[in-house]
């Protein structure tokens, strides 16, 4: 075995602390001062991406690339503290990251991306990707790109992959009621998307950093354009939610009689 | 006027899920003739189902190799169904085994898909509503591709009810499920290592516990032990379903000593889960995704914690205690135990 060919697709979203306000553009919804919001990696890409790290770091001779379609200088921003955490090569397209593009779309641009990069082994291939964004949050373009791959072993809200002896990738997914459904493929090619997985952010190290901006700006410099649009999408509306409660403060009641008040609120139908 | 197929898959009995009656509500609001499309080991009882339902015809794709839900079979048998329905939207509900094959099926049919939709509606043509942003925004959409497939989010709309029994007119869609679509295989499934069952979707309460439970309290000294007694005991009681907050379960991860049956399937907010319950409590929770994220589809929600002016209960939360959950608990849980 020659190790693992780990694409990760991830891209960036505003940090989870600021407001959002959409406002219309030509291109359609966008967000208020979206260029000027302060970004992050997508919190479930950077949940796969770290579990690609440790898969490779337990696989001799597996390789991470992290595929990322946005704004250049967005991304270049965001890998500046992406690249202290794990090693990896980045591949860049410069195109639009908010939630508000079309999925059909971004996945064509990504599919065309993964299957140009350079010496690509379908045999050894396994695409990681967030199961969902935390821009449109659809959970669909991971899907697209391994139809468009011809990838049929798929694989989402992953929370845990352990090699077997012979090769055979044993995979923990989500399913309903706070349960992992368990399943062994024969082996790559696979998609999988990640929920959180088990492994806790990686500390910033400066070493992996140095080695890790060696190839990020060269990756940006040449980054692709890759417009990507709303594709058949009409916006109707598009809105924050204006609902706010009058929350009735409760200071000074015992813990006694709070729990009476709790008992007869849950018990109502 | 678009036709609508109701995609579904069958239990391992055979019978239709609870989700998928809703999914019908939601095809029907599509506003044209519904054809079901079933797939599965076994799918007669849910097509009996349907028909009781009021579904005049229903597409069947059942083989042994269904048993198992994989993408590989999966996505050929949905496919094939809305291929030979002819249908022009195609409506499923948001199951876990749904949703792994909805968008690669949409890539099949040459279509678009649309996901954790909320509403939809036909006039003026046929309108979605779903979510951007983690719950932060809404947004009504429309679209000109066909077909377009919609993931209906269970609990966003009223099951349809079955009505007099009537024999089901099922015809069988044959799909070619070839050893290359089986490359996986499903070898069972795992519930959490604590052995202790906490998340309840069709709890009527949810139970968010926050970073608080294991921080020091009045006697300067943490509790973790004693919380997650607290917590269990009023589970137990309560039948509510647990979630928590990102800081909590990270603390899990980094080793510290917390609670040890939360996992990351028990987060709300931004990485985790947006449950629909009747009713959410939030104890010892002080940040914005519970309870601007977690809690979008909550409809009645409290909070007890220290803090008057925590500005995430305040506006959220329809009635704030400020006091020790800890007492409030035990005492709630005592309450509890004495009724039942």
């Amino acid at each position: 075995m020659a190790g693992y060919q780990i694409v990760v697709l991830g891209s960036i979203v505003p940090d989870p602390l600021q407001t959002l306000e959409p406002v219309s553009t030509p291109q359609g919804p966008a967000l208020k001062n979206e260029a000027m919001l302060p970004h992050v990696l997508d919190p479930w890409a950077g949940h796969a991406l770290y579990e690609a790290a440790a898969l490779a770091a337990r696989v001799p001779g597996s390789k991470v690339t992290l595929l990322s379609l946005g704004p250049k200088a967005k991304l270049q921003q965001v890998m500046m503290a992406v690249g202290q955490k794990v090693p990896f090569e980045l591949s860049a397209l410069d195109g639009p990251a908010g939630g508000f593009t079309d999925a059909h779309e971004v996945a064509a641009r990504l599919a065309e991306a993964v299957g140009r990069l350079p010496g690509l082994d379908r045999s050894r291939l396994l695409l990681f990707g967030g199961w969902e964004s935390a821009s449109r949050g659809a959970g669909a373009t991971l899907q697209m790109v391994g139809e468009r791959l011809a990838i049929v072993d798929q694989f989402f809200g992953v929370d845990a992959l352990a090699v077997q002896e012979g090769g055979g990738l044993q995979i923990l997914e989500r399913v309903e009621g706070g349960k992992h459904q368990v399943s062994v493929c024969a082996g790559p090619p696979a998609v999988l998307g990640w929920a959180t997985g088990s492994l806790p952010e990686p500390k910033n190290n400066p070493q992996i950093g140095m080695a890790n901006m060696r190839g990020v700006m060269p990756a940006l410099q040449k980054a692709a354009a890759a417009p990507v649009g709303t594709g058949g999408v009409r916006f109707e509306s598009v809105a924050v939610p204006k609902v706010a409660r009058e929350t009735r403060i409760v200071k000074d009641m015992s813990p006694e009689d709070i729990a009476r008040e709790l008992l007869a609120w849950i018990g109502q139908d | 006027m678009d036709t609508v197929l109701l995609l579904s898959c069958t239990e391992p009995d055979g019978s239709l899920p609870r989700a998928a009656l809703e999914a019908l509500s939601a095809a029907r609001a599509a506003g044209g003739p519904v054809v079901a499309g079933l797939l599965g080991q076994r799918t007669g009882p849910a097509a009996a189902q349907l028909a009781a339902a009021g579904v005049a015809r229903v597409l069947s794709a059942e083989a042994e190799a269904l048993a198992e839900p994989r993408y590989g079979t999966d996505a050929a048998a949905a496919t094939a169904l809305a291929r030979a329905s002819g249908a022009t939207v195609v409506v499923a509900p948001a199951l876990s085994r749904l949703a792994r094959v909805a968008a690669g099926v949409a890539q099949r049919l040459g279509g678009r898909i649309d996901t954790h939709v909320t509403q939809l509606s036909a006039e003026g043509g046929l309108q979605v509503t779903r979510w951007y942003y983690r719950q932060r925004i809404e947004a009504r959409l429309s679209r000109a591709e066909r077909p377009w497939v919609l993931l209906v989010d269970p609990g966003a709309f009223p099951a349809a009810s079955p009505g007099a029994a009537v024999p089901a007119q099922v015809e069988q869609v044959p799909v070619e499920l070839g050893p290359e679509l089986q490359r996986t295989r499903v070898t069972g499934l795992r519930a959490p290592t604590s052995g202790e069952q906490t998340i309840r979707p069709d709890a009527r309460l949810l139970f968010v516990a926050g970073a608080g439970w294991t921080k020091k309290q009045a006697d300067g000294q943490a509790h973790p032990e004693r919380a997650g007694e607290l917590i269990l005991g009023f589970l137990r009681a309560s039948g509510a379903s647990l979630g928590t907050s990102k800081s909590l379960t990270d603390q899990a991860g980094e080793g510290q000593k917390v609670l040890e049956f939360m996992s990351h399937l028990n987060q709300v907010g931004q990485t985790g889960s947006t449950p629909r319950h009747p009713r959410g409590l939030s104890t010892c929770c002080h940040g914005e995704e519970p309870h601007v994220v977690g809690w979008r589809f909550i409809r009645e929600r409290r909070a007890v914690n220290l803090d008057p002016g925590c500005g995430w209960a305040r506006g959220k939360a329809d009635v704030l205690y400020v006091a020790d959950a800890f007492q409030v608990v035990e005492r709630l849980s005592a309450l509890l135990s004495a009724k039942s």
